[in-house]
């Protein structure tokens, strides 16, 4: 199997606080990755570290053996990393079409002046665009609400259409940032079968989860983090099991 | 009601833009008033502002305080290429795009990491250099003296010195405004700009760089104004610092906020209006002195209220419809609401 991304002896200071704290991890191809840990563990530090948010103080990145330490996130994101964010950020007063649209920005290349004098290569790639961005809505059931603006759809959807969109990037790796965060069980449920589907589709993905129903059962290869430190690396039964773990979630035994 | 007139307009927007064209191709031939004719010239040169600073304002969502900068540096530009230089109208036109738009990337280089009220601050200091330069530069600008004898417009040797000829170049210059404006809007730069005024990191996580699209954004901006600003120059014949700079800002940004944040027609609209309203007061007020002098103090309060209109509408948008009056309306989403609703309704047929 080939490494895809590869994060070593990341650390991550904010003035004292260490918010990460020497964590190494591999993302092998067509994988699916979790990263788990309670509340304030360093999850999306480490997230915002790999697609460029932040430098990390110490350590280095290395996607398909480029170092993209301290890249900016748009150059990561051309280079083929694309994320969703735990918070939903999408472009509210866009359509859910136009939301993938804005996907696919480092795969098309229309300039400004192609625009302004509606140049052949404009009308071929904004038709082009338009298709390709609604076989993304076709993949992740959300073509009936093509038009629909991004704000007025339902809050699972919406996380759907962040995934749309991050796909529309064709990333190597799907970076997702809580996927099933308020969802009911019903819609984690779905969501599970689409992670799934999306594998079975060739994308590599690694995900930040709460739900550890979700991520025992989708995920091949777990981190587990507290307090900034990499506690446990593993497959899921062996994570399951593990007393550190156990202690990180629940307390240590009195 | 009003999604009715909506949805009429979203299917008829050929016509209705048709008509409109109509109306201001004829309106000179029918109405000859130079005093009028004056002041829809005025509204058609801030219509052009208008539509330069929605791009910022209500496409990118950048709030800017010093537009004017812009409009004043085309004008002063073309004047001082037109009677220093003998420049001919099409090449100081050009020369005036291009400086402004050169301004707009040198302000933006420093700036445009900043936003929001810093970003806001920093165009109005900007705002505020480019006019005291005007005023003390004096062997360029002739400062407070300000530039007479421009040249009137002409092209391919012909002078197009009646009111009449220059209200139809300053209509073609609106109408190339409102294509570039809508091409730009309706493409992946256009797309590009309201994902940054969405959500900036979600755009920069995209594949957005940010900076060059703000860069981008902010020298098209003030191209177009500069292009104002030239035209006004050769319309007026004379230029100084006061004309072009003091409320100038405050008063395109009115008329954007004011017409729509992100709708063309709304900035024209906003302009046209807003330049109407204080002649508007004017007239009145003078009617009243007419009148009876008996009405006197309430004809001078209305004068003065002339200066206060801006702000008081702008106060007045803001609470009440904060995106501006045509500002939540998108023709093209009106469109393709119907035909999904059409497509839900033919399947409900099937059934």
């Amino acid at each position: 199997m080939k490494t895809l991304l590869k994060a070593e002896h990341i650390t991550q200071r904010f003035g004292g606080l260490v918010a990460v704290s020497d964590v190494s991890m591999e993302v092998g191809e067509h994988q699916i990755v979790g990263i788990i840990g309670p509340n304030g563990a360093g999850k999306t530090t480490f997230f915002n570290i790999i697609t460029g948010l932040y430098t990390p103080t110490e350590g280095r990145v290395l996607f398909n053996d480029r170092d993209i330490t301290g890249l900016k996130p748009y150059k990561v994101t051309d280079l083929g990393l694309a994320r969703t964010f735990q918070n939903i950020r999408l472009f509210g007063d866009m359509t859910a079409l136009e939301n993938t649209m804005v996907g696919m920005h480092t795969r098309t290349g229309t300039t400004v002046l192609d625009a302004i004098f509606r140049t052949k290569k404009h009308h071929e790639e904004e038709k082009q665009c338009e298709e390709k961005a609604k076989e993304y809505l076709h993949q992740t059931g959300l073509y009936e609400y093509r038009y629909w603006l991004a704000k007025s759809l339902p809050y699972g959807l919406q996380r759907r259409l962040e995934i749309a969109r991050a796909m529309a990037s064709r990333p190597q790796i799907l970076l997702l940032d809580e996927p099933a965060a308020g969802m009911n069980e019903q819609e984690t449920a779905d969501l599970m079968g689409f992670i799934e589907e999306l594998q079975g589709m060739g994308y590599t993905i690694t995900l930040i989860e709460h739900d550890m129903k979700l991520v025992m059962n989708v995920c091949e290869d777990i981190y587990v983090l507290d307090h900034g430190e990499l506690i446990a690396h593993g497959a899921p039964s062996s994570i399951q099991s593990n007393p550190r773990v156990i202690e990180a979630y629940l307390g240590k035994e009195a | 009601m009003k999604k009715k007139l909506v949805r009429a307009w979203a299917r008829h927007e050929r016509l209705v833009n048709l008509i409109a064209l109509a109306v201001a191709v004829l309106y000179p031939l029918v109405f000859t008033s130079p005093y009028v004719m004056n002041i829809v010239i005025m509204g058609l040169i801030f219509s052009v502002l208008s539509i330069s600073l929605n791009l910022i304002t209500g496409y990118l969502g950048q709030v800017t305080l010093g537009h004017a900068a812009f409009y004043s540096i085309g004008a002063y530009v073309a004047a001082i290429l037109a009677t220093k230089f003998q420049w001919s109208f099409l090449a100081t036109f050009v020369c005036a795009a291009a400086f402004s738009s050169l301004f707009g990337i040198l302000l933006g280089l420093p700036t445009l990491r900043l936003s929001g009220n810093y970003l806001a601050i920093v165009t109005m200091a900007f705002g505020e250099i480019t006019r005291l330069i005007e005023l003390n530069w004096m062997s360029l600008t002739r400062g407070p003296m300000g530039i007479p004898a421009i040249p009137a417009p002409s092209l391919f040797g012909v002078e197009l010195s009646t009111p009449r000829s220059k209200y139809y170049l300053i209509l073609i210059v609106l109408i190339l405004s409102i294509i570039v404006v809508h091409n730009i809007v309706n493409s992946r730069t256009g797309r590009t700009f309201l994902a940054i005024k969405g959500d900036s990191i979600a755009a920069e996580a995209m594949g957005i760089n940010l900076f060059r699209y703000k860069l981008l954004c902010f020298s098209l901006s003030a191209m177009i104004a500069g292009v104002a600003g030239a035209f006004y120059a050769h319309y007026m014949s004379f230029i100084d610092p006061t004309s072009l700079s003091a409320g100038v800002s405050t008063r395109i940004l009115s008329m954007t906020i004011m017409g729509g944040l992100g709708s063309i027609p709304g900035s024209i609209f906003g302009a046209l209006t807003l330049t109407a309203v204080p002649e508007l007061l004017r007239a009145l007020s003078e009617a009243m002195l007419h009148w009876s002098d008996s009405l006197a103090p309430m004809a001078r309060v209305l004068v003065e209220s002339r200066q206060i209109v801006y702000g008081f509408i702008l106060v007045v948008m803001v609470l009440v419809k904060s995106d501006g009056l045509l500002g939540g309306i998108n023709l093209k989403y009106e469109r393709q609401n119907m035909r999904m609703e059409e497509e839900a309704e033919k399947e409900a047929a099937e059934k």
